[in-house]
This record gives C-alpha cells, sequence and structure tokens, in this order.
C-alpha cells in the first residue's frame, strides 16, 4: 500500500506516493535524481549514506521514507550556493581531505552535524579526539583519515569563528 | 525488503489496537536495528506500527528518586540529556558510547530493551541500577526482564513505554568494544546503590546478568584488590569469531577492576 509523504529536501517541498519499503536514500537517488548521498555498504556500517535529518546525521540507508514523513532532509547537494562551497566542502578541497570520494559526502555531512550540535550546546571547537569520535560510524578506505580530521577541524573553526 | 503496511498512530492505545489487529505486526522506533532485519528478510511483517509519532513515549523527567525516560528517546539524547547527566552520570556515558554518532540520532532506549541484544549496553545499566522497565500493561522489574537469548518478558505486542532508573552518582560502566560495531563484547557496570554494589554484565552471555561473588566482595572492600582473586567461569558464556567464551570471561574481571578503579 503506497503513503503519501511530504518532506523538505535541501529547503524544497516534496511531496510524494511512495510504498513503505522504500529507503530514504533509494528515493533521494531514484526519485530525486540527487545522486551525491552515496551507498556504499547498505547494512548501516559505512555512514557514505549519512545526511541531516531534523539537522542530525543519520544513515539513509537504514532509514525508510515514511519515518521521514514532516522531516526536514539536507544532502551533500544542499549545502553550496551556484558559486561559494560550503565552509566544510572548502575545507576538504583545501586540505586534500578526499581521494575518490566516495565517502566524502556522508563525511562532510557528520562534520557539519558535529560542528552544528556544538555550536547549539556552546562547547567550542572539538579536539581531534572529539572530531574521530564524531566519524566512527563513517568508513574511508583511501585517505586513512588524517587529512579527514584536518578538513573537519579547518570546516569546524570557519564555521564558529568566521574566516580565518 | 518485501513489501509491509507503514502506520503511524498518534497514541498508545492506537499502536497496541492495530497490533492485535494485524496478523503479523511489528513496531518500529529508531529501526536502527529493524531496517536492516527487514532488509536481510529475518524478519516479514505484513504490518509496520512506527511509535515515533506518540509524544507520551517522549521525554526524561525527574520522578521522586528516579529518571524516568520515555521508550522512544535516543541514545543521543540521553547523552547529552541535563536531567540525567547530574542524576546517573554513568548511564549518560554509556548511552554516548554506543555505536556511532548516526546511530545514537535515531537509535532508543526502548528499541534497545525491546531488542535485548546480547551484545547491547543498556541492559547492564538497567540490572545494575535496578530499574523499573514500564509498559502499556505492567511495569517489569529489571530482575525479570531479560530471559533468554534475544528474548525478554515482554508479552506479544505489549510496549515499553518508558525506564525509570533510581538515581545514582557512584557508578560506571566499562566495555571492550568490538572495533567494527561498537557493540559490547563484554560490558560491566557497577554501581554503589542503597542495596549495596551492584556488577552487571553485558555481552559477555546470552543475556545480561549480575555478578554475585564480585557484588559481596566488593560490598566487604571497594577495590580493585577484593575482586582481583576471584576467578570468572567461562561456563555458558558466549563464544563467536570476535572472542573465545574463555576470553570474555577474562575481559569481566579486567572491566570490573577499571570500574573499580574509575569510581575509586
Ligand atoms: C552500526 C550499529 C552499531 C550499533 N552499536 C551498538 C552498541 O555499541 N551498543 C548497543 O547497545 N547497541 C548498538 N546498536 C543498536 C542500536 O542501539 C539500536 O538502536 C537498538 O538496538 C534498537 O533501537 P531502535 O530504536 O533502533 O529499535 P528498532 O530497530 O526500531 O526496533 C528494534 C526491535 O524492538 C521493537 N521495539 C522498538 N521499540 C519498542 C517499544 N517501545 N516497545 C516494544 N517493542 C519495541 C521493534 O519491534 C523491533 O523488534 C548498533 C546499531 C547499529 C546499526
Ligand atoms: S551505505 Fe548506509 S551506512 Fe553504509
Ligand atoms: S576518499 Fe575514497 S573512500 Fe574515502
Amino acid at each position: 500500500m503506497a503513503n503519501n509523504v511530504s518532506l523538505s529536501v535541501n529547503g524544497k517541498s516534496v511531496s510524494a506516493s511512495v510504498e513503505a519499503n522504500v529507503l530514504l536514500v533509494d528515493f533521494l537517488r531514484d526519485n530525486l535524481g540527487l545522486t551525491g548521498t552515496n551507498i556504499a555498504c547498505d547494512t548501516s556500517q559505512c555512514g557514505s549514506c549519512t545526511l541531516l535529518l531534523d539537522g542530525l546525521p543519520v544513515k539513509s540507508c537504514s532509514l525508510l521514507v515514511v519515518q521521514a514523513d514532516g522531516c526536514d532532509v539536507i544532502t551533500i547537494e544542499g549545502l553550496a550556493s551556484e558559486t561559494v562551497l560550503h565552509p566544510m566542502q572548502q575545507a576538504f578541497q583545501d586540505n586534500h581531505g578526499l581521494q575518490c570520494g566516495f565517502c566524502t559526502p556522508g563525511m562532510v555531512m557528520a562534520g557539519i552535524g558535529m560542528v552544528e550540535r556544538r555550536r547549539a550546546a556552546g562547547s567550542g571547537l572539538p579536539s581531534d579526539e572529539e572530531i574521530r569520535s564524531a566519524l566512527e560510524g563513517n568508513i574511508c578506505r583511501c585517505t586513512g583519515y588524517h587529512n579527514i580530521v584536518k578538513s573537519v577541524a579547518q570546516g569546524a573553526k570557519t564555521m564558529l569563528q568566521g574566516e580565518g | 525488503m518485501y513489501k509491509f503496511n507503514f502506520a503511524s498512530p498518534a497514541t498508545i492505545d492506537d499502536a497496541a489496537a492495530q497490533f492485535e489487529a494485524s496478523d503479523d505486526a511489528t513496531y518500529i522506533s529508531g529501526g536502527m536495528t529493524l531496517v536492516p532485519t527487514l532488509k536481510q528478510r529475518l524478519a516479514m511483517p505484513s504490518d509496520v506500527i512506527d511509535l515515533s509519532k506518540i509524544a507520551s513515549l517522549k521525554g526524561i523527567s525527574l520522578d521522586g528518586d528516579m529518571v524516568k525516560i520515555g521508550a522512544m528517546t535516543t541514545h543521543a539524547q540521553i547523552a547529552s540529556d541535563g536531567l540525567v547527566v547530574a542524576n546517573i552520570p554513568a548511564l549518560a556515558e554509556l548511552a554516548g558510547g554506543i555505536g556511532d554518532a548516526s546511530v545514537r540520532n535515531r537509535g532508543t532506549i526502548g528499541g534497545s530493551l525491546a531488542n535485548s541484544d546480547p551484545a547491547a549496553d543498556y541492559p547492564a545499566a538497567v540490572l545494575a541500577l535496578g530499574a523499573e522497565i514500564h509498559t502499556n500493561k505492567r511495569t517489569i522489574a529489571a530482575a525479570d526482564y531479560f530471559v533468554e537469548l534475544f528474548e525478554t518478558a515482554l508479552d506479544e505486542g505489549e510496549i515499553i513505554t518508558s525506564i525509570s532508573f533510581p538515581v545514582c552518582k557512584v557508578a560506571n560502566y566499562q566495555k571492550f568494544s568490538n572495533p567494527a560495531s561498537r557493540y559490547a563484547i563484554a560490558g560491566v557496570f557497577i554501581a554503589k546503590t542503597s542495596a549495596g554494589v551492584r556488577v552487571a554484565v553485558t555481552g559477555a552471555g546470552p543475556y545480561a546478568f549480575r555478578q554475585n561473588e564480585m557484588e559481596a566482595a566488593l560490598d566487604g572492600d571497594f577495590s580493585a584488590k577484593s575482586i582481583d582473586g576471584i576467578t570468572v567461569s567461562d561456563d555458558g558464556l558466549n563464544e563467536d569469531i570476535h572472542a573465545s567464551a574463555s576470553y570474555r570471561a577474562n575481559l569481566i574481571k579486567v572491566l570490573a577492576i577499571r570500574a573499580v578503579e574509575a569510581i575509586s
């Protein structure tokens, strides 16, 4: 039985009729053409499908679209303007925080989620250890993580303290 | 995943009635366990009933000398909640060590306790602190709740509504995590409660259990030395690709000593 859902995706309202067994990540990729959110493990282990649901990082391969009814979804496509990258994206570029790039959308979303949580809690800049802990659920098979941690540290700094 | 019907009732009674009316229903909270289970076709329910829209399953409050946590509360909320941090800091820390940040943003305490994975973290805290599990039908004492591997005292269709934990400021949880999933290969929760020292173990057996010998020793002398001489039997402990039963038995003692040292 199809279900009617309405959600906001990158600031645009989306209404659709979907089967209950459709995953959020498949809906974004197949129905909306938003292929930036990747599927790698499909078993909630790797984090490449991470996006922000009501501001919080979640794994969209383990979430039904019907569970996201009424929610606000931000994917990697929702970050940059026409000309300017989001500070977290820019930081990955500046610090060579990616190689093949497959894990990168998930890393960027998980990083932003952590920074926004810290902003709300007023907890200041994250330490490297806190960054690593926030990225525990995101696996990268290329970089060895060091540059990802550097990227998230720079992204956090720009997001929390502005340029500089 | 097979097709199934999905509904998001607004009240506990509606959810229970829908469960009753279906031949083969299951509840979903965070879905962190259920969605992978559906994908693997380990479960093929005809109806999935979502508990996330039921307002009365949410929220954390101080109820006398108990902290009452709604079943739909996520691990992330428990880890950062001011009331939990102030009144049962070890529980907040335990919740903050479950899985990873994304899992903690979706997974709920009710879902975890209903599922009763032998490697889950909360069972150790529930047993050591002597929590009460409230359902839509009754209140179940921690000691009566865990029955078998993946089996609890819950009846078919019974809904966990909240969990009450006695306030306890002197407690510590230590786990040896599976490096991939962060589930507990073994975890030990030690609490100084009004009824004495409690030592509860998760991850090591088919379900969480108390370690009475260590409790008695720590009641006499709360020091690492007093449990150092205890030999933990590996009888009935889990054995899998991650660890043998005797390794888990040894871990129980190592983790218990770390927890005592963290408290002292
Ligand atoms: C990658 C990964 C790592 C993890 N690591 C850990 C870890 O380190 N430690 C740990 O403890 N857990 C871990 N988990 C499990 C996680 O904590 C899950 O959140 C939890 O097991 C289930 O909670 P849920 O809300 O997602 O439940 P769901 O998946 O929605 O439901 C699980 C089961 O409980 C039933 N149910 C749900 N809510 C209720 C209710 N209120 N009343 C009655 N029945 C109900 C459902 O019908 C279902 O059968 C991990 C999970 C993943 C995916
Ligand atoms: S694809 Fe979702 S966690 Fe790996
Ligand atoms: S850059 Fe290739 S997986 Fe991370």
